[in-house]
């Protein structure tokens, strides 16, 4: 369980995590799901006690971060996978980790072999792949057997072989009742992944709710038909009410129909006895519902081509010079 | 005690600290066997001059310090490193107890092993280590070191760069400090009172070298230079933990 409360980060006058409270749950897989630039691994660093937060406080179990006694027993974390230093065996980093932990040195052989690194265990980590690099993350983020475990964007640089098998593992971790937190800017992603999200963007909390809900609440369902009378058909659902799509000329014989449902349309086409060859529910884009949402909320946005025009204050500025 | 161990750890698991070692002990050595094996009866060998390139060593073990804490800025260990240990000053304080006792034992190498090259290729009866002085001169350097050690890994973890850091260590041990010496009227009553002349002072004050400064006419004894240099090392040092402690990871 992770409570996060009020947490502000200010540098100078901006500011980059504004009053940010959220709860991770354990038993599932929580999205932390935000743009790039909107704060998600500065939360995570400040979770970490690796930055200082302006304001408010993260528990973990209801403990800080800072007040845990052999912290990485209880929280995992892969923040970046950059860390580790070049010239280190990918085995040598682990083994100090271990070691400040009071962990066995038997469960480094354990997590290297989890994260299927066992072979290139002694090769020096700087020659390391990114798909080996988080692999390594992983490694030590699962060092210590923990409860809670956060995750930054950790499908990042790998193959689809590997996504998946991160994916998976995240589950699995959650199934065996642990709390699992992932942040991510990719809402497709996300919604492969996790139960629960949590989303912000420009540092504050946009929502919080099930990954269900969230995609609900911002993509429009359509109902997409197939039927080789299309032209009678449609002038059935339109007499229903329905808003059919204007005809496709690639697609002669579809219909794409809003505002309705696979059973309303089954019925209708059976009580007036149409064939059809494809009733599918079709999902909006998940990407651009993200976009709408947190559209006011990306921080490098691109300027209006209008505010670079000069205004109309200078101009009478210059006339009153002139009288 | 876990912490020094992964200090030590974390230190030897690369290969820098070895190299560090081994060019430390060879110019230090060899410059005093280089030394020795071109003395010339007009100028007497004494144990001082055995000990002159000590400051070879001395630099290389302040670039080893320094990059002690440097690298783990430039590679992100240090998070890492907070990440797995949240008491930041207890970190740092088990890092640099591990590279100072580091220093101290090359000091100490260096040393002896300059003294023994000197003895071995001149057979000179003034090197046999009889007086105060002259054990001081020798077993000393390791204080030194691991003095100018410390010195170098809180400028380092000031800097958090390892060319900011190196270059300040450097100009300040091999220039800056002699430069205010020129300064006219009041660079002599300066330089007195800046921590390496008070360093090299212990190190090399007294004796009967010809070249060494006697002790009568130092401000302060051989042996409370040590302590004021130290205690400006420990000054540094704490600014060090202070800023390490408040500063964002």
């Amino acid at each position: 369980m992770i409570e996060a409360v009020g947490l502000t980060k200010r540098y100078g006058s901006t500011v980059a995590v504004n009053d940010l409270s959220f709860t991770v749950k354990p038993g599932k897989v929580t999205g932390f799901l935000g743009p790039n630039g909107a704060g998600k691994s500065t939360t995570m660093r400040m979770m970490l006690g690796l930055d200082r937060p302006t304001a408010g406080e993260v528990l973990f179990d209801g403990k800080r971060y800072t007040d845990l006694r052999n912290p990485l027993r209880t929280v995992g974390a892969l923040v970046d996978a950059k860390w580790v230093h070049p010239n280190r065996s990918a085995y040598a980093h682990l083994k100090w980790m271990a070691r400040s932990n009071g962990i066995p040195t038997k469960r480094v052989d354990e997590v290297l072999d989890t994260v299927g690194l066992t072979e290139v265990a002694r090769r020096k980590a700087g020659g390391f792949s990114l798909g080996m690099s988080q692999r390594l993350g992983i490694a030590t983020a699962l060092l210590g057997d923990p409860d809670i475990l956060m995750f930054d964007e950790p499908v990042n640089g790998l193959d689809p072989e590997g996504i998946n098998w991160i994916r998976r593992f995240m589950q699995r971790l959650a199934a065996e009742g642990r709390t699992v937190l992932v942040s991510s800017h990719l809402l497709s992603e996300m919604a492969q992944t996790a139960e629960e999200l949590v989303v912000v963007g420009r540092g504050r909390l946009i929502t919080q709710c099930t990954t269900e809900e969230f995609v609900d609440s911002t993509s429009s369902s359509s109902v997409k038909v197939r039927a080789p009378q299309a032209e009678r058909l449609r002038e059935v659902l339109t007499a229903q009410g329905m808003a059919v799509a204007p005809p496709d000329s690639r697609e002669p014989d579809s219909l794409l129909v809003s505002d309705s449902t696979t059973e309303r349309i089954g019925e209708l086409a059976a009580g007036h006895g149409f064939v059809l060859h494809e009733l599918s529910a079709q999902r909006g884009s998940l990407e651009d519902a993200f976009m709408r949402i947190t559209g006011q909320d990306v921080e490098y946005r691109t300027g209006s081509p209008e505010s670079a025009l000069p205004g109309d204050a200078g101009d009478g500025a210059l006339a009153a010079a002139d009288k | 005690m876990t912490l020094i161990s992964v200090e030590r750890m974390k230190l030897f698991s690369t290969r820098s600290p070895w190299w560090c070692i081994v060019t430390a002990l060879g110019l230090t050595i060899g410059f005093a066997a280089m030394f020795a094996s071109q003395v010339q009866d007009t100028a007497p060998m004494s144990v001082g001059m055995t000990q002159r390139g000590a400051q070879f060593g001395l630099i290389v073990v302040m670039v080893m310090a320094a990059l002690a804490v440097t690298t783990e800025y430039r590679f992100g260990t240090i998070r890492a490193t907070f990440q797995a240990m949240p008491n930041r000053v207890a970190v740092m304080l088990a890092k640099t107890s591990v590279v100072a006792v580091l220093a101290f034992l090359i000091g100490e190498l260096a040393a002896f092993g300059s003294w023994a090259a000197g003895w071995l290729l001149t057979s000179d009866q003034a090197l046999v280590l009889d007086t105060a002085a002259e054990w001081r001169q020798v077993a000393g350097v390791g204080l030194v070191f691991a003095g100018a050690a410390v010195f170098a890994l809180s400028v380092g973890a000031l800097v958090r760069q390892t060319a900011g850091a190196v270059t300040l260590v450097m100009i300040w041990v091999l220039l800056a400090e002699s430069l205010i010496q020129l300064l006219p009227t009041i660079g002599d009553d300066i330089y007195q009172w800046l921590p390496f002349a008070a360093a090299f002072r212990f190190m090399r004050g007294g004796g009967d070298s010809m070249m060494s400064q006697p002790v009568s006419e130092m401000p302060i004894g051989p042996w409370a230079s040590l302590v004021y240099f130290l205690a400006i090392t420990l000054v540094l040092l704490v600014v060090a933990l202070v800023t390490v402690r408040k500063r964002d990871a």
